[in-house]
């Protein structure tokens, strides 16, 4: 990959992001443009901006990676993510608008008229943003590793630093034109590639093994291990090995490896013949976005896919950056027809990168094994085409690539600053505001440096699953069960947000080393979300004093159209 | 109602006091929902009902569709191409119309409550 135009291309996007911002800075002057942009997005402008807020870095570079590791199986990502706003547009999208609150938090308060509610969403709000963003800030310093070769927290610093000067300087209304535009950034950044891309696949002519299983090499190819990594063979292998492999030194001869784990060595050379298959490398939490460390796909695959189904397609309408943006409509028809254009928006991005994962699993083969799969889309337009056009195709990626981390964080902050400036800080206002945003910011990003080496995949379906079963039950119940009582929603949301949050931080730990049990606590959403509601039901039903006396007031608001619903509220 | 400039809406809506409507004797059922009458609420949950019944069909269609596929797929594992062309790109069509059908659905059962409550 050559760096010589990547590098340009990031600072490109990187400074037409502050000037977009810049532009937004102009026209936002009131406290209201800072958390809402006045609420009058119209739908176009809306949809693109949450689109563009949506896609993370997950979507542009780490569904290729999982497709190319995992096969067609991790195409229920897209899918989820997509139908996320489906199930959002049918159960929420009007209502919370209607409800006329800022933030989470504002509407477990305005529904439930309790202060103690309101301050454990806002708890939840901050805890998956900041789990949300942590993924954001490794994937920026990862990809700007793999072209540059600079540090690793590099790019997660460049990512906080532009997000918290536009964030705070220009809030929600300069966030809205920076999010709509990186939407049509990345779509253009994604399909440009993929249209030259295809015709190089058909000049090639139009290899279409990538949909078999297993992964094969199409021609001999060297590879470097560059951590020391597990095979799993299911057949034996014979491969040229220079270095060490299960403790043995070799220097260039042919090896044949017999069924079972063999152990890699950091540094051996690895040379594949034509048609041999990809095996299965193992290198527990190495990092990366597309590794993943739950072992329970190849345990329970049924289970796991619908464990991702119910989290991606429930989860989504509890995501904070999600949220906060239908409350920038204007009324309640917008925000629905807002919920269909991002479907329209999304969907058609995510025709791409499946495209990416297939010629991925052709060209690419070998990243597989050096657990650099996310580089995957980067680094076709080189392998596939070649000179300065692949490289400048390249650039194009890598640009798309970083506008991708700069609007999710941007909507992260955003939503998790939100809520810090009216929560915990003490006073309110654009100034305290501007301190939010620093701290959302702050605690992540040093997060990632001490931490580091949670893959992407895993954090963001974290995310998925806690919010699957704590908001996902607030806001559907809240919405249309009105015998919902404070106690029962603080219950339901700590029962079931809080055992999705301790079940995939057992795994990440490295609890259950197999069997059922890993299964089940690596995919919580399948038992947490129903916990969550049944926990929310069944305490809301004990304790029937405690429904809040506006109870039908409240929802006659969320209900009414505008149109009847001014003389409601006097 | 959509199509109308939502500013324009609520001016009307906002003009007259309550009182002078009541005073005209006047009865509208859409008195009952601003004084939150037992009638009022009824009214409100007729609404809900509706919405809820709209939501809960669009649903379950969701859900017939998307249920069986990770089971037809366990069930043909040679069939890797089908499964590649399903999720790649046949399902986001679909989701698309069925966002399409309920903003219709829901549209539609606001604009008969308007017209009920408001009596015309």
């Amino acid at each position: 990959m050559n760096s010589g135009y990547a590098v340009p291309a990031v600072a490109l996007v990187v400074v037409a992001t502050v000037l977009v911002g810049a532009f937004g800075l102009r026209i936002s002057r009131t406290t209201s443009d800072f958390y809402v942009a006045s609420r009058t997005v119209g739908p176009r402008l809306n949809a693109a901006a949450i689109s563009g807020e949506y896609l993370s870095a997950a979507s542009f570079l780490g569904i290729a990676g999982l497709v190319l590791i995992q096969g067609p199986d991790m195409l229920w990502y897209p899918v989820g993510y997509t139908a996320g706003y489906l199930v959002l547009l049918l159960f929420v999208a009007a209502p919370l608008r209607r409800s006329g609150a800022y933030t989470l938090p504002d509407f477990a308060e305005a529904r439930l008229a309790s202060y103690g509610v309101r301050r454990l969403a806002g708890a939840f709000v901050v805890g998956v943003g900041w789990l949300y963003l942590l993924p954001q800030l490794q994937g920026a310093g990862l990809t700007l590793t793999v072209l540059t070769g600079a540090p690793d927290s590099l790019g997660g610093l460049i990512v906080a630093v532009v997000v918290v000067a536009t964030v705070a300087a220009g809030g929600m209304r300069s966030i809205t034109f920076v999010q709509a535009f990186q939407y049509w950034l990345k779509l253009t950044a994604l399909l440009v590639p993929a249209l030259f891309l295809v015709l190089a696949w058909q000049s090639d002519g139009a290899p279409r093994h990538a949909f078999e299983e297993p992964v094969t090499f199409r021609e001999q190819r060297v590879v470097r291990v560059d951590d020391s990594l597990d095979l799993q063979l299911a057949r034996p292998l014979t491969v040229t090995v220079t270095g060490t492999v299960d403790g043995r030194p070799h220097d260039g001869e042919r090896v044949r490896l017999p069924t079972g784990t063999h152990h890699i060595t950091r540094g051996t050379r690895l040379a594949f013949a034509e048609g041999t298959a990809v095996p299965d490398a193992d290198r527990g939490t190495g990092g990366g976005m597309s590794t993943s460390l739950v072992a329970g796909r190849e345990e329970r695959p049924l289970y796991a896919t619908y464990g991702l189904i119910l989290a991606t397609f429930l989860g989504t309408m509890g995501l904070p950056h999600v949220v906060v943006r239908f409350y920038t409509s204007p009324h309640g028809v917008a925000a629905r027809r807002t919920t269909v254009a991002v479907l329209g928006l999304i969907g058609a991005f995510y025709l791409l990168p499946p495209l990416y994962g297939a010629l991925g699993r052709l060209y690419t083969p070998e990243l597989a094994l050096t657990g650099d799969a996310d580089a995957s889309v980067l680094l076709l337009p080189d392998r596939m085409i070649g000179g300065v056009g692949g490289d400048l195709l390249g650039a194009l990626l890598a640009g798309g690539a970083f506008a991708a981390f700069l609007s999710t964080a941007s909507g992260l902050t955003m939503a998790v600053a939100g809520v810090l400036t009216q929560d915990v800080l003490p006073a309110r206002g654009v100034r305290h505001f501007r301190l939010g945003t620093v701290l959302a910011m702050a605690v992540p990003l040093a997060a990632s440096v001490l931490v580091g080496g949670l893959p992407v995949a895993d954090a963001v379906g974290l995310a998925f699953a806690v919010s699957a079963s704590s908001f996902c039950p607030l806001l559907v119940l809240g919405i249309w069960w009105r015998r919902l009582t404070p106690p029962g929603a603080a219950a339901g949301m700590l029962v079931g947000g809080g055992s999705a949050f301790m079940a995939v931080a057992a795994t990440m730990a490295g609890l259950p080393a197999g069997g059922p049990l890993h299964a089940l606590l690596a995919w919580p959403a399948l038992w947490s979300v129903p916990l969550g509601f049944l926990t929310m039901v069944l305490v809301s039903l004990a304790t029937p004093g405690r429904v809040p006396p506006g109870t039908e007031a409240v929802l006659a608001r969320f209900h009414l159209p505008e149109e009847l619903r001014a003389e409601v509220k006097a | 109602m959509p199509g109308q400039d939502p500013a324009e809406r609520r001016v009307v809506v906002t003009g007259p006091p309550r009182r002078t409507r009541r005073a005209s004797g006047y009865y509208r059922p859409r008195t009952e929902i601003d004084e939150q009458t037992t009638l009022g609420h009824t009214y409100v949950r007729s609404l809900m009902r509706t919405q809820l019944r709209a939501a809960l069909a669009v649903f379950a269609v969701l859900g017939l569709l998307i249920g069986p596929l990770p089971l037809l797929f366990a069930a043909m594992p040679d069939a890797r191409r089908l499964e590649w062309a399903v999720l790649g790109f046949c399902l986001y069509a679909p989701l698309v119309l069925l966002a399409l059908w309920y903003v219709r659905r829901a549209e539609r059962n606001e604009r008969d409550f308007v017209r009920l409550v408001e009596d015309r």
